[in-house]
């Protein structure tokens, strides 16, 4: 019974979220929020995989969620719309709802393949030189996008809303927001069973000596290379949530900006540990969206008071101050995160009562 | 042919920023193993202070001095400003990481994070009008055959030489720029020799900031218009050059700068120019690939 509690609740809590969703208590910028919460708990954690696990340094996440971004929303668009680039569509717009997770799947091995880029370089390459091959590649898969007239090149890409919309004509039901929950889930899962796996223990001997891993006879390619596809496999089932919950997607969306706010998010929680991963992209979430309406206020508050000369306005852009401002603070006093490599039960073992995790 | 020679001049001129860029990255890595992610800021930062310092120097109710004189002293303003903020950064961000001995990938993240407050603070702080430095340098055209130069190209090639045979005379022929290369090779050793560690390591972050001061000034001089983003992309670019080259070599983040550049104007000018940046990284990609540390690097050691 103590090894189901963590499911029960996951399962409890996301059945509530999708009632009260489906009953209209949630309006639909907290429904957004929420479902951008669930995108960035999947990239952050499927970040960490890399970044935490396995100890590289990858930081250029957000290219592999353009790119699942980019094959989901072509596969949605070219299976059950009808659009302008695909004429019209291949199957029946009823089919879309019992598909629709197959074309995440195919978004997720798009990317995973893409992840290569990074495994293969990664045989010779530690550290810093993987670092600057994986902010290559970040920009390599953005330039490739960019270079396609065919998909919209700079101008983005949109249309992907109407297979959602066709879902919500066949059932009436929040289906975008079900699929986040049911995905973020589900990865978050995925990462946890692998990571407790005997294959997946692999993953964090690379990351203590890759040689004595070596001789200890964990083949490290193999394990690099399934640490780097799972992570970016992982990176663009996000990001074609992502495209899906926008309805539009622009490569420059996934630029090195968006693979910072991965990293923030990784090293906010702790390096290799998934619970931390996940509060620290649901405290993120929050913390992005708070700010958006703390800064008017203290904007406000600061002119009423006549602190400030009248020209000078406190904008959205300070958001973007503060928060490598936070990371910094968190470097210099608390390097490890907030919960270390440990779990929460490590944390606090008072837990251990009602949930397993190792 | 002509459009080649042309381009190759252009090539020059934009490699020099690279390699004055490159070479503050390499010097940082070179002595600190420490990849200065906030580099390309501080060259955008210099870009800034060589236009509030020209425009100072030029305004009639201020100063209002002519056009060669407010030029001179632009000049030393801009690079020791630059290094006064490149220094500050070690000091506040690097140096109570290094003492409290953090894991390197901490201090690499806390540079990425500074990179990210000065453009953004840059943009909070000055509002998304874009500002154009005034003319300082009166210009003329030279036609050399086919070619044609302006003395501004001519000034920027010359002064990316000129720092770089400074740079390495520095390095490998004085006491400061042996104690650099001792810190290198063994952190530890160094103070039981006497050798004031953290002097060597500002004297560094000083050397490189206040070159990236006089790129961002030589920059803004050929490009007029500033942003605070134009230190992020052109920062990276000049990060690929130095490790193309080889990190911690300065013969290595010259020769890259210059490499990455010809790459770069001859994709653009021969193919159209949204490729240039898929080229760029492609390369890259390809030279780390089958030569992990570059042209002039040597290679590495794995621990057993």
């Amino acid at each position: 019974m103590r090894g189901h509690t963590l499911n029960i609740i996951f399962a409890l809590t996301g059945l509530a979220l999708i009632w009260s969703a489906h009953a209209g208590l949630l309006d639909n910028y907290v429904l957004t929020v929420l479902m951008f919460m669930g995108i960035n708990v999947i990239f952050a954690s499927s970040l960490n995989l890399v970044n935490g696990y396995m100890g590289e340094f990858s930081c250029g996440h957000a290219g592999f969620m353009c790119v699942g971004a980019y094959v989901g929303s072509l596969l949605s668009m070219a299976l059950f719309t009808n659009s302008k680039l695909f004429g019209d569509a291949l199957l029946p717009p009823e089919l879309a709802l019992p598909l629709f997770p197959l074309v995440l799947v195919a978004a997720g091995f798009a990317a995973a393949a893409f992840g290569l880029l990074v495994a293969l370089p990664s045989f010779h390459t530690r550290d810093d030189y993987l670092a600057i091959i994986t902010i290559a590649a970040n920009y390599i898969i953005i330039s490739i996008i960019e270079n396609i007239d065919a998909i919209g090149g700079p101008r983005g890409l949109f249309g992907m809303k109407k297979t959602i919309n066709a879902m919500g004509d066949f059932i009436n039901a929040p289906w975008m927001f079900i699929w986040v929950v049911l995905i973020t889930f589900v990865s978050v899962m995925i990462l946890y069973r692998l990571v407790t796996s005997t294959c997946g223990k692999g993953i964090p001997a690379v990351c203590q000596n890759e040689v004595a891993a070596e001789i200890m006879g964990v083949n490290t390619n193999k394990v690099k290379i399934m640490a780097f596809m799972v992570s970016s496999g992982l990176a663009g089932v996000a990001g074609a949530l992502y495209a899906h919950v926008y309805g539009y997607v622009n490569a420059q969306a996934f630029n090195i900006l968006k693979s910072t706010e991965g990293l923030v998010m990784v090293y906010l929680g702790g390096m290799g540990s998934l619970s931390g991963v996940v509060i620290a992209a649901i405290a993120f979430t929050l913390l992005v969206e708070g700010l958006r309406f703390v800064i008017p206020f203290v904007n406000d508050l600061t002119h009423s008071l006549g602190l400030l000369p009248a020209g000078f306005e406190i904008s959205q852009v300070w958001k973007w101050v503060i928060i490598p401002m936070i990371l910094i603070l968190l470097m210099q006093f608390r390097p490890e995160g907030l919960l270390g490599n440990r779990e929460l039960t490590h944390v606090f073992p008072g837990l251990k009562k009602w949930i397993t995790f190792k | 042919m002509d459009l080649f020679l042309q381009q190759c001049v252009n090539a020059l001129q934009w490699g020099s920023f690279y390699a004055l860029i490159a070479l503050g990255y390499t010097l940082v890595y070179g002595v600190l193993r420490l990849i200065n992610f906030a580099h390309g800021d501080v060259f955008m930062v210099g870009a800034y202070i060589s236009f509030f310092a020209s425009t100072f120097f030029l305004s009639p109710d201020g100063p209002s001095l002519s056009r060669e004189l407010a030029l001179a002293l632009t000049v030393p303003c801009s690079v020791i400003l630059t290094s006064g903020v490149g220094v500050t950064l070690e000091r506040i961000a690097y140096r109570p990481l290094r003492r409290k001995g953090a894991h390197r990938l901490y201090v690499v993240i806390t540079a990425l994070m500074c990179g990210l407050v000065l453009e953004n603070g840059n943009l909070a702080l000055l509002g998304a009008s874009r500002k154009a430095l005034p003319d300082l340098l009166e210009k003329h055209n030279y036609v050399i055959g086919p070619v044609m130069v302006t003395n501004l190209k001519l000034w920027v090639i010359f002064v990316a030489l000129l720092v770089f045979v400074i740079l390495h005379a520095v390095v490998s022929r004085t006491r400061i720029g042996m104690a650099m290369r001792a810190v290198s090779w063994d952190k530890f050793a160094l103070p039981l020799m006497g050798i004031p560690l953290d002097k060597v390591i500002v004297f560094t972050f000083m050397l490189g900031s206040g070159i990236a001061g006089l790129g961002g000034m030589l920059f803004a001089m050929s490009y007029p218009v500033l942003d605070p983003y134009m230190g992020a992309m052109t920062g990276w670019k000049a990060f690929i050059a130095a490790v193309v080259g080889g990190i911690g070599d300065i013969r290595g983040a010259f020769v890259g700068g210059f490499l990455l550049a010809f790459v770069e104007i001859m994709v653009a000018a021969f193919l159209p120019s949204t490729f240039r940046d898929l080229f760029a990284f492609s390369i890259l990609l390809l030279i780390l690939w089958k030569r992990p540390t570059g042209m002039f690097g040597l290679p590495i050691t794995t621990k057993i």
